[in-house]
């Protein structure tokens, strides 16, 4: 086992021994099922409507109905559920004094960061890999494109992968838990309501740089079912950014 | 083994340490004496490489600090202040998690895990949760995470804070017993236990090494009068400036209990039989006669107090200190 992967099996113990995981696990997937209802049962109330209106079976799209919002819906889910994931990963190092045994044990930093962040990141494709569960109770009752949802699925990954990375550079710059997961929260909404200082400049070329910045359009897209390489490489640059920016930040705790 | 050349650490404008130089050869147990913010944990921490120094070269087995920071973390054992545990792993998992940091990895681990685990007795809690150990517990397996690889050089940060006194016996043993295969470095605030522990002993203070040499050097060396500790039955109040009149008596302080007294005599002078006949021919009833040595803690105290006289130093305070340690 290299070190990388004794520090991912470390993390992994430590998320199940407390109780984080299995309460943002519950209320993440609570919530999700809850969205998944009402979508649902919008839906329906839609297409009664409809049969009233043009007599008949009316034919209801699923994928726009239900999965789209489904999916546009847990970008602010996640905006709040992820940073209390990791909160913890390195104030609590610091807090506990375990930080400075990890810092001279013979291992380089990005070995830190990286495999902090994996074991984060398995922990959210765990979850978000419950939630299949709902298109696939849905599949028995109707009829509908799996194409978009998987798409949908990609973009929910890339999303949580950067929010994730996001809230490890919280979690490194503080030894407070609380103020990690509250920086990672403003932090987030603050690149979401770029998108918002994007549009008020309109189609012009620093209206479109501006909304590059931000999340959204490129998560809009995917849950849309497009997948566009530009989109690909925001959330991977995105998130080699934080995870630099992390290591930067460890790094520069021994020099103060 | 360590070899640490002027280095200085400054944190914007306060000098934590100051041109600090000295080595640790191998095989050999050092002992770091300063009080609380002296400078010990800072340059624990250069060693370790968890931060750089402002100025100055250390280098340990021969690796630079600054410039190979992965090979010196390779050679080094080190127990911070804090027990640097996880309270979520057991004992036995926690040891593994830092054997694999280190490398160790297959059989060559479990053995290693048996070793130190038995070293520091703990194979009754070895599936045991650390947050629910004991201080005394939690430090003997920070202990056992620092010499689970065997490493030549240890660095042991106050080792011996949280245990209880049999513990605290078995740890010095153990850390005796690492004398010439390892080289240690220690620090602490115990004097006896550097005494009983450590061939030579640097005391830092305000960041400056203001001493380095073996324990008995170094209280030969501080030493600046032979002192003689009498406790007389009656004592009339003449009796302080009769001892005083005695040819060789420097100065005589009253101890804290009535009739004792502590006389400090000219060096190289062994004045107890004058003494004795003095007080007898008075007839004060002489209970107890001994000369009182100078203890490592006066010569701390000495140093870390006065370290700017170090060729007159106030007599009163080191004296005493002196005076209630022989009563005690």
């Amino acid at each position: 086992m290299t070190p990388v992967q004794a520090i991912i099996a470390k993390e992994l113990r430590g998320y199940f021994v407390s109780p984080i995981v299995y309460v943002v696990g519950a209320v993440f997937l609570f919530i999700f099922g809850l969205l998944s209802y009402l979508y649902v049962g919008f839906a329906g109330a839609q297409a009664i409507q409809l049969m009233q209106m043009q007599g008949g079976m009316a034919q209801i799209n699923l994928n726009d109905l239900v999965f789209r919002n489904l999916f546009a819906s847990m970008r602010i889910v996640l905006v709040i559920i992820l940073p209390i994931l990791t909160m913890r990963l390195f104030a609590e190092e610091r807090k506990l004094r375990t930080f400075e045994f990890l810092m001279t044990s013979p291992i380089r930093i990005h070995e830190i960061v990286v495999g902090k962040f994996v074991s984060v990141f398995v922990i959210y494709l765990g979850l978000v890999g419950l939630t299949v569960l709902v298109p696939t109770v849905l599949m028995l009752f109707s009829d509908f494109d799996w194409n978009p949802i998987w798409t949908g699925y990609l973009g929910m990954v890339l999303l949580g992968a950067l929010f994730l990375s996001v809230g490890l550079l919280a979690s490194a710059l503080t030894e407070n838990q609380i103020v990690a997961a509250f920086v990672s929260f403003g932090l987030l909404l603050t690149i979401w309501l770029i998108a918002g200082l994007g549009s008020l400049f309109g189609d012009t070329t620093a209206g479109r740089v501006i909304s590059y910045v931000s999340y959204m359009e490129h998560y809009d897209r995917l849950v849309r079912g497009l997948i566009d390489t530009s989109d690909l490489l925001y959330f991977g640059s995105g998130l080699v950014l934080m995870l630099f920016l992390t290591h930067r930040v460890v790094e520069s705790t021994r020099w103060k | 083994m360590i070899d640490v050349h002027n280095i200085t650490k400054r944190y914007g404008h306060h000098t934590a340490i100051d041109r600090v130089t000295f080595s640790v050869a191998k095989g050999e147990v050092l002992a770091f004496l300063g009080p609380n913010g002296a400078g010990k944990t800072t340059t624990m921490r250069i060693l370790t490489c968890f931060m750089p120094a402002t100025e100055g070269t250390a280098r340990v087995a021969g690796f630079d600090c600054a410039d190979q920071p992965l090979e010196v973390k390779r050679q080094i054992g080190y127990l911070p202040e804090t027990p640097p545990v996880y309270q979520e792993l057991t004992v036995a998992e926690y040891l593994t998690f830092v054997g694999r940091l280190r490398g160790i990895t297959g059989p060559k681990l479990s053995s290693a895990l048996d070793q130190s685990i038995g070293r520091l007795e703990l194979g009754s809690v070895r599936h045991r949760l650390i947050g629910n150990l004991s201080r005394g517990y939690r430090q003997r397996v920070g202990l056992a995470q620092a010499l689970l690889h065997d490493p030549p050089v240890l660095i042991l940060d106050e080792p011996t804070v949280g245990l209880d006194p049999k513990q605290i016996i078995e740890i010095r043993e153990l850390i005796k017993s690492l004398a010439g295969s390892h080289s240690v470095i220690l620090s602490t605030h115990i004097l006896p236990e550097a005494t009983a522990v450590c061939q030579r002993v640097v005391i830092i203070n305000k960041g400056r090494i203001v001493a380095e040499d073996t324990p008995e050097q170094l209280s030969a060396r501080l030493r600046q009068s032979e002192k003689v500790s009498i406790t007389l039955k009656a004592c009339p109040a003449d009796c302080e400036m009769k001892l005083r009149a005695i040819a060789g008596v420097l100065n005589v302080f009253p101890g804290q209990a009535g009739g004792s007294f502590l006389l400090e005599c000219e060096l190289g002078r062994d004045l107890r039989d004058e003494i004795a006949r003095v007080a007898v021919l008075s007839q004060w009833g002489l209970l107890e006669l001994r000369t009182v040595s100078m203890t490592l803690e006066d010569v701390f105290l000495q140093l870390t107090r006065h370290e700017d006289h170090l060729s007159e130093p106030p007599e009163a305070a080191v004296s005493m200190v002196s005076a209630e340690k022989t009563e005690a």
